[in-house]
């Protein structure tokens, strides 16, 4: 199907919905702005849970927020509703900060209980409220005016709404196509992969969960002036919870499953309603047993909701921009070949009475391939995880480029020009390879939400996936630059990963164990690459339990048995080693 | 506030916070087994109430048209993934068949209206214990792989479905039920009331209980390994599934068990085991989730600050006991600054 199609098809369905403004009834403008509203609350809930991987119980403690703050303004002091909608974003913008600062942090149920319990603090406290007027709810809020228009109508409220939808949707997917946005993405995996390259992954979320508060602020906001009247009742948990009802039917994973969410959710709880209550009484609430029903199968049958089974039939909207050559300006002064990069002294790991890493010193220079070999258990990845910053050492000095590292953490290995690996593959599946590729250069790059949202970061964006196409067209991936990194075989996964180190513009590149699970004619291919990349003056670590390609490629070997450094040089001094010999074939051949 | 109140207030905490203790222990438990919060913990505590004031009033027993219909589902589902394999049918049709069924007759015609009220007690634990691995069998199990927050969505999903039948069948008035009988006895120069012990004693055998079990019963070890990698459980020979049910069939008695001791303390709703469960689960936050001795003193805590909070600030009692997480979790993300999660 068309691509071209695909790219401008959210343009026609805002079109589409533009002209329904003048055909449907009040009743249906009235309708489609309720759902517009809600789906607002859901676009940003993708952001958060579906792309973050943060569940939000608090939601509608937000919406509630930005309708109460314009609803104060407004009725008490006779503000404009448009510098209440200022107070409302802002707002809500400092206490999800306040909120997320302790929360985002820690794992996820924890966020979503205290969101849980922010939203039912909320209720009680709107509730008790005089100046708020308790459950009985404010009154009298005036509605929009813009240019002397007074924005009462249902016509006009639709179409405001329409607005505010279409401008949501489109910062949000301006958001998850920018640099910042692809460490978003990288989340939902954990944090691992935003701090191996440079970025604070506990930012990142932060940014996702305020973001997700303001969307909802301007939903109360919205709300309350086209209702005029408010209660705490829809600011409750119960809405809450079924904002992310909306997201996980509709599909949590895009802002179209979200938009789709909240129309299903809206329109069947409302037949339901008009279907259950003439057989079970007005008070029934039978129809969120059929909701809970739903869910629970969605859940079972198709995790990522509907969305995907629609936008299956849709065209796809194809690569967003074509990659235009253009070198990186500010890489990284490349040491001389034979420089010491990285030297260990001493280094030693303890877990409590266990000498996991004892006393092991070692260098690794610049244009060399130093293998690490060792059978299970030897201590070579508590070795990796020194060097990468992962686990702090118990003794011992880790020098990068001559300057002792005091306190290594992933970023600032990254930042200083160490680039790693892991040893089962850490991909985010559902972003292409370029995009991928991209995560590695995040530290290169600058721009952030504010530049995003203005196109300010199109040039360092060009760059930088610009860049990311020369890593893919070095390894050898450039032609599969658009599709899905969960698509690839194995093999290739591996060499993906190690494109992405090379996106971080390492001196030093630390490999664990990239030739694990991989066919003969692909180690052959992994071999080469490493030779070429030593070639262009990298120095590579590499650990791994295959000899016979640790022998191809290395230049000088270091084994470890116990935790201890057994032998250290030459790949064929090391392989005469009685001491290795017998690590590894428990015998003295 | 005089001495006299202060010890009014207390007792009134301890006692609610002991029934908090038991909705804590509970949550640690099911969660350090399937990764589940259980939401619905508190609407099996409001459901045992209800039941029993059901038996008190002389109604027949509403809960079994959710015990019935829901066993049948589990049932159908059972058999289904049996495939014809009758080897494979007999079991749960026990489980989800024959002791459902047994239950549901003897809560139909073996309580009337003047039977003692220990028998009721019995059999409306009976008709709550059995509902739980159900819930289990339809809402968890089939996507225990899951990561915990799947597995809170489908929870959540599980209270709203619960509460919406609880609202059809008790209707929206509260109940309260008898409980210990006798008359309040002078302790320290305070009059504590039968109740009070009893609640108090009941927590604490209960708690006990399920610390050794699963501190020191090879079942309970078990049920541990299941939860630590599931994969490498099923390997030595733990079905993770049956886990799952076990640690449920525990939920629901002790659920049981925490509505017959509230019933008479506090008027009790449909939806009132959602506010319930959760400042069980302040409590079970407190203790992270996973170390059941600081989360009971936590749900403690909770009972007190609530009680004493209704007595200063009425209106905003709620709001203390939910404000209290926010130190508490501040004080955790402080003391576990690299916390990272199995995502995806």
């Amino acid at each position: 199907m068309n691509p071209v199609l695909g790219r401008w098809l959210p343009f026609l369905a805002l079109c589409v919905a533009f002209g329904m403004a003048w055909v449907l009834s009040d009743y249906q403008r009235a309708v489609a702005s309720y759902i517009g509203i809600f789906a607002l609350v859901c676009v940003g809930l993708v952001l958060m849970t579906g792309v973050a991987g943060m569940v939000s119980f608090g939601q509608a403690a937000f919406v509630g927020l930005g309708a109460y703050a314009t609803g104060y303004l407004t009725t008490a002091y006779q503000c404009s509703p448009w510098f209440g909608l200022l107070f409302a974003l802002v707002g809500a913008a400092v206490i999800a900060t306040l909120i997320g600062l302790m929360t985002v942090r820690m794992s996820g149920h924890y966020l979503a209980l205290v969101t849980l319990c922010f939203c039912i603090s909320f209720y009680f406290l709107v509730g008790n409220l005089e100046v708020l007027g308790r459950f009985n709810g404010l009154t009298g809020i005036p509605s929009i005016t813009l240019f002397g228009y007074d924005l009462r109508s249902e016509l006009a409220g639709y179409l405001v709404v329409l607005v505010a939808l279409a401008l949501s949707t489109w910062w949000v997917r301006r958001i998850l196509n920018s640099r910042v946005g692809r460490v978003i993405r990288s989340l939902r995996t954990g944090s691992l992969i935003a701090e191996t390259f440079g970025a604070s992954a506990y930012q990142h979320r932060l940014v996702a969960f305020v973001v997700a508060a303001v969307f909802s602020a301007l939903s109360g906001w919205l709300y309350a002036h086209l209702q005029r009247f408010l209660n705490p009742t829809p600011f409750g948990v119960q809405m809450s919870l079924e904002y992310l009802f909306m997201i996980v039917i509709g599909g949590s994973a895009s802002v179209w499953g979200a938009i789709l969410g909240a129309g299903l959710v809206t329109l069947l709880k409302q037949e339901l309603q008009s279907l259950l209550q003439p057989l079970f009484g007005a008070t029934t609430r039978l129809e969120m047993l059929v909701f809970a029903a739903v869910i629970v199968v969605v859940l079972i049958k198709a995790r990522r909701g509907l969305w995907p089974f629609i936008a299956h039939l849709l065209p796809p909207a194809g690569p967003h921009q074509t990659i235009v050559a253009e070198t990186l300006t500010d890489r990284r002064q490349k040491p001389n070949r034979g420089v010491v990069l990285l030297a260990a002294d001493q280094l030693t790991r303890n877990f409590g009475g266990l000498v996991a890493v004892d006393r092991v010193s070692f260098e690794v220079r610049a244009g060399e391939i130093l293998g690490l070999l060792g059978p299970n258990g030897a201590g070579k990845s508590t070795l990796f995880n020194l060097l990468t910053g992962v686990i702090g050492q118990t003794d011992g000095q880790i020098r990068l480029l001559g300057k002792p590292q005091p306190c290594v953490s992933s970023r600032a290995m990254c930042r200083s020009g160490v680039a790693r690996t892991f040893q089962h593959v850490k991909l985010v599946s559902d972003m292409t390879l370029i995009e991928n590729v991209a995560i590695g250069a995040t530290h290169l790059g600058h721009a952030g939400l504010t530049a995003a949202t203005f196109r300010l970061d199109r040039a360092e964006e060009r760059r930088l996936l610009s860049w990311s196409m020369q890593l893919l067209e070095q390894v050898g991936l450039a032609n599969k630059a658009w599709e899905l990194a969960g698509s690839l075989p194995l093999g290739h996964q591996r060499i993906l990963e190690i494109a992405r180190a090379l996106a971080a513009d390492p001196v030093l590149l630390l490999l664990d164990e990239p030739a694990a699970g991989l066919r003969a004619n692909e180690k052959a291919e992994l071999a080469e690459l490493l030779c070429r990349l030593r070639d262009d003056g990298l120095g590579v670590l590499l650990v791994e339990h295959d000899m016979e390609f640790v022998s191809i490629v290395a230049d000088r070997l270091m084994v470890m048995n116990f935790g201890k450094l057994i032998a250290y040089g030459a790949p064929a001094e090391v392989r005469a080693n009685r001491a290795v010999q017998e690590a590894y074939l428990g015998v003295a051949a | 506030m005089s001495l006299d109140i202060a010890a009014i207030l207390l007792q009134d905490g301890l006692t609610n916070g002991a029934i908090y203790v038991l909705l804590a222990v509970v949550l640690v438990l099911i969660f350090t087994v399937t990764r589940i919060v259980f939401v619905p913990q508190g609407d099996l505590v409001a459901l045992s109430a209800l039941t029993l004031a059901d038996f008190e009033l002389g109604h027949r027993p509403g809960v079994v048209w959710i015990l019935g219909p829901a066993a049948g589902v589990a049932l159908i589902l059972e058999l289904i993934a049996a495939r014809g394999q009758l080897r494979l049918m007999w079991r749960p049709a026990i489980e989800f068949g024959v002791v459902p069924g047994l239950v549901i007759l003897l809560a139909l015609f073996a309580v009337p209206k003047d039977a003692p009220l220990l028998w009721k007690m019995v059999v409306t634990c009976g008709l709550i214990t059995v509902i739980a691995p159900i819930l289990y069998r339809i809402a968890f199990q089939p996507m225990a792989e899951a990561s915990p927050l799947v597995l809170l969505i489908a929870a959540v999903a599980v209270h709203f479905g619960l509460t919406s039948l609880a609202l059809h069948i008790f209707g929206a008035e509260g109940v309260r039920t008898s409980g210990f009988a006798g008359a309040p006895f002078e302790f320290l120069g305070q009059s504590v009331s039968p109740q009070t012990i009893g609640v108090i004693i009941t927590s604490l055998v209960l708690s006990a209980a399920m610390f050794i079990f699963f501190s020191r019963a090879l079942t309970g070890k078990a049920l541990l390994a299941a939860a630590f990698n599931r994969r490498g459980a099923e390997l030595v020979g733990i079905s993770t599934a049956r886990a799952g049910r076990i640690a449920f069939l525990v939920a629901g008695f002790v659920g049981a068990v925490s509505g017959l001791l509230i019933g008479p303390i506090t008027t009790l709703y449909y939806d009132s085991g959602f506010l319930l469960g959760l400042k069980g689960f302040v409590g079970a936050i407190v203790g992270g989730l996973a170390v059941y001795p600081v989360a009971a003193a936590g749900a403690l805590l909770v009972g007190l600050i609530e009680s004493f909070a209704s007595f200063w600030v009425s209106a905003y009692r709620d709001l203390a006991v939910f404000m209290l997480i926010i130190p508490v979790l501040f004080w955790r993300s402080l003391a576990t600054p690299n916390f990272e999660e199995d995502a995806e």
